[in-house]
């Protein structure tokens, strides 16, 4: 048998599917061993807490049931609060569990694209999240990919297992450091969803002008499992490309994607989700809300494939073009390979309705306010699935994103 | 004089609609508009609002003495004026709440809660419920529903001049009596020497029944051919149609 390093290293070179090709030779890899442990987020210096706090991270980590971060290459904490889950790093899990191995590269290829590859071949990096059969964790566990230095390739090789019947709330940040300009950020994350567990995963980018991301997600779900996915990007990025895909195989599930990007300065945006509908009774819903400013360019792609019967799948991307310099692109692919099914899609791609503006100015907003009031309604969607509290700090996480747009 | 309108000639791409409109109106007055579908009735309140897509090529506008012709919309907003749209566009995701406490919020007295109170109490007025106001603004409302929120949103803003573009139609005559009243309130015309002053449009005339017009003037191809008391310039209409104006 090929081994999987072989494999990946055979895959070094191998450009993606989709997506500029980056030269991960421009970066650096770094230490495991670069930074010191901290006990607590509240340890760091303060530009760091705000820029953490920026994308959804609580530094005093009260309203969270486990954090963990991720500085460069070097694990710098990984803490639970709450009995019922686990979080460590992946090499440390990988020595405490012998069956973890089997998790690895197995939602995802190995030798998918260089990316994947190089995921691989740095190792020692990334995330393990499990929750333990019945859990119930309304708390999210909060996991913070962070980049402290120019230059680096960062890597992370992720696993999430919500074991049956578990449910549990994840926000991600990522992030680089203030000072950083210059970074490349591959994330690989596999989830794997056993029966009857519920996982949503809130993942809140705020890159910079000169950061190339490409984040790598597959997701296994067995019957009545429910994967809910908000991602929201309203930053400046050099470039990204994602394409997540929800392996839908047990009966009755559920999958939500909904994505709020916002592309500014001369960031390139390729974003896509995927949901491979093959277990009965199952439903997928894919939403996105693309506003496109200065010279960005934004791709969002959807796919949804039903292969079995009584499954349902909606895609929806609405985007909204601001400057004349800027692009969207949408596009949706449904394929149906079966007879009882039912897939849909709707895009509509425009600038700010005039008559809109006008109404609001009539109520006395300038043009800017009430420019700014449509595109925060715009982007506004209803993010379902959530408890409350969640659904309201999510909210606030979007505002927050969306400040000074 | 509240507001003076002069020669007033105005194009839509590149098309001539008002073809020297004159119109005074006093404080504490009421005027109707009448006339035909496609007259420039609409088109005189948006350019009184000032749109841009309303070129004014001839003429101008006093309000309050002052001459309003090139400012821009909010800035004449923030003069008093203020209008109920004919047709007013849904806006995805902005809810009719949150446009309500912007534009209230502007009486700055208020705290958070306060305003939150207020605004739900004017709600009531209306009819349109806390639930209602968490709606999109106008989507998928109702043509009554689409009229009441728009007089909803002017009690909020409280503005001195106030112009109604067919706030009765498609509106059931029980709520034709509320939104008279409504009308009237904010027109002030239980107070006396009321500060305020109103120009409507109405098709059916149905309204004023309720809502007490001073003025009526006939707007017929982009000028208004005849000015009197409404009762009279009314019957006439009804009876003769405006041919024979
Ligand atoms: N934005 C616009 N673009 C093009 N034409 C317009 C525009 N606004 C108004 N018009 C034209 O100007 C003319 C007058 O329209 P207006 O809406 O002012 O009529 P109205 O008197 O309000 O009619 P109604 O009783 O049907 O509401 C019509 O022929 C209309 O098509
Ligand atoms: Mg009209």
């Amino acid at each position: 048998m090929v081994s999987i390093k072989d494999r990946a290293e055979k895959a070094l070179n191998k450009k993606a599917a989709i997506g500029e090709d980056i030269d991960l030779d421009e970066y650096e890899t770094m230490d495991v061993d670069a930074y010191e442990h901290v006990d607590s987020l509240e340890d760091l210096d303060k530009s760091d807490k705000d820029t953490l706090t920026s994308v959804g991270m609580d530094t005093t980590e009260e309203e969270r049931s486990a954090s963990f971060l991720q500085m460069d290459q070097s694990e710098l904490l990984a803490k639970v609060m709450y009995p019922g889950i686990e979080v460590m790093s992946t090499p440390q899990a990988l020595e405490k569990y012998d069956w973890l191995s089997d998790y690895m590269w197995n939602a995802m290829a190995v030798d998918a694209d260089k990316y994947t590859a190089t995921t691989e071949l740095d190792g020692k990096s990334g995330y393990f999240i499990r929750s333990l059969p019945g859990t119930k964790m309304e708390l999210p566990i909060q996991a913070c990919m962070y980049i402290g230095d120019d230059s680096v390739r960062q890597t992370a090789h992720n696993i999430i297992i919500a074991e049956e019947n578990s449910e549990i709330n994840i926000i991600t940040g990522c992030s680089t450091a203030n000072h950083v300009k210059h970074a490349a950020h591959i994330g690989v994350s596999e989830f794997y969803l056993k029966k009857g567990s519920k996982v949503t995963f809130t993942m809140v980018h705020n890159w910079d002008k000169e950061v190339d991301v490409r984040p790598r997600t597959a997701v296994i779900m067995d019957d009545d499992s429910t994967y809910i996915s908000n991602y929201i990007l309203t930053s400046p990025v050099q470039n990204i490309q994602a394409y997540p895909t929800a392996y839908a195989n047990g009966d009755n599930t559920k999958v939500f994607f909904q994505s709020i990007l916002a592309g500014k300065e001369d960031s390139q945006i390729d974003q896509g989700s995927r949901t491979i509908l093959s277990g009965n009774n199952s439903q997928s819903e894919m939403i996105t809300r693309a506003i496109s400013d200065d010279e960005s360019t934004i791709i969002t792609r959807g796919d949804l494939l039903g292969k079995s019967q009584d499954v349902r799948g909606h895609l929806e991307c609405m985007g909204l073009i601001l400057s004349d310099d800027s692009k969207i692109y949408s596009v949706p692919e449904l394929r149906g390979e079966c007879t009882n099914m039912e897939l849909s899609h709707e895009a509509a791609v425009g600038k700010i309705a005039e008559d809109e503006i006008q109404y609001l100015m009539a109520r006395g907003l300038t043009e800017d306010e009430a420019a700014s009031m449509i595109v925060r309604g715009f982007l506004d969607i209803d993010i379902k699935g959530l408890p409350d509290e969640l659904a309201k700090e999510t909210k606030k996480l979007m505002e927050l994103s969306m400040e000074g747009m | 004089m509240l507001l003076e309108i002069s020669d007033l000639e105005v194009e839509v791409e590149g098309k001539k609609i008002l073809k020297g409109v004159n119109l005074q109106i006093e404080e504490g007055e009421t005027h109707v508009l009448l006339g035909p579908n496609g007259a420039g009735k609409s088109t005189l309140f948006m350019t009184i609002l000032g749109f841009p897509k309303y070129e004014v090529t001839n003429g101008k506008i006093l309000y309050k003495g002052q001459d309003i012709t090139e400012l821009e919309t909010h800035e004449r907003i923030e003069l008093g004026l203020g209008v109920t749209f004919q047709n007013p566009p849904a806006i995805r995701g902005v809810k009719l709440k949150d446009l309500l406490k912007i534009v209230d919020g502007k009486h700055d007295y208020k705290s958070e809660d306060d305003l939150d109170d207020e605004v739900i109490a004017l709600g009531e007025r209306l009819k349109l419920n806390e639930h209602f106001l968490e709606r999109d603004v106008n989507l998928g409302f109702s043509g009554g529903e689409v009229k009441r929120s728009e007089l909803l949103q002017l009690l909020a803003q409280q503005p001195d001049f106030i112009m109604f573009d067919e706030p009765d139609s498609g509106v059931d005559i029980e709520n034709v009596e509320l939104i008279s009243n409504e009308i009237g309130t904010l027109l002030g015309q239980n107070a006396e020497n009321t500060k305020k002053a109103g120009l409507l449009i109405t098709h059916l005339g149905y309204i004023l029944n309720f809502v007490n017009a001073t003025h009526a003037h006939v707007l017929i191809d982009g000028k208004i051919v005849r000015t009197g008391e409404p009762k009279e310039i009314m019957d006439n209409v009804r009876t003769s149609g405006f041919g024979e104006i």
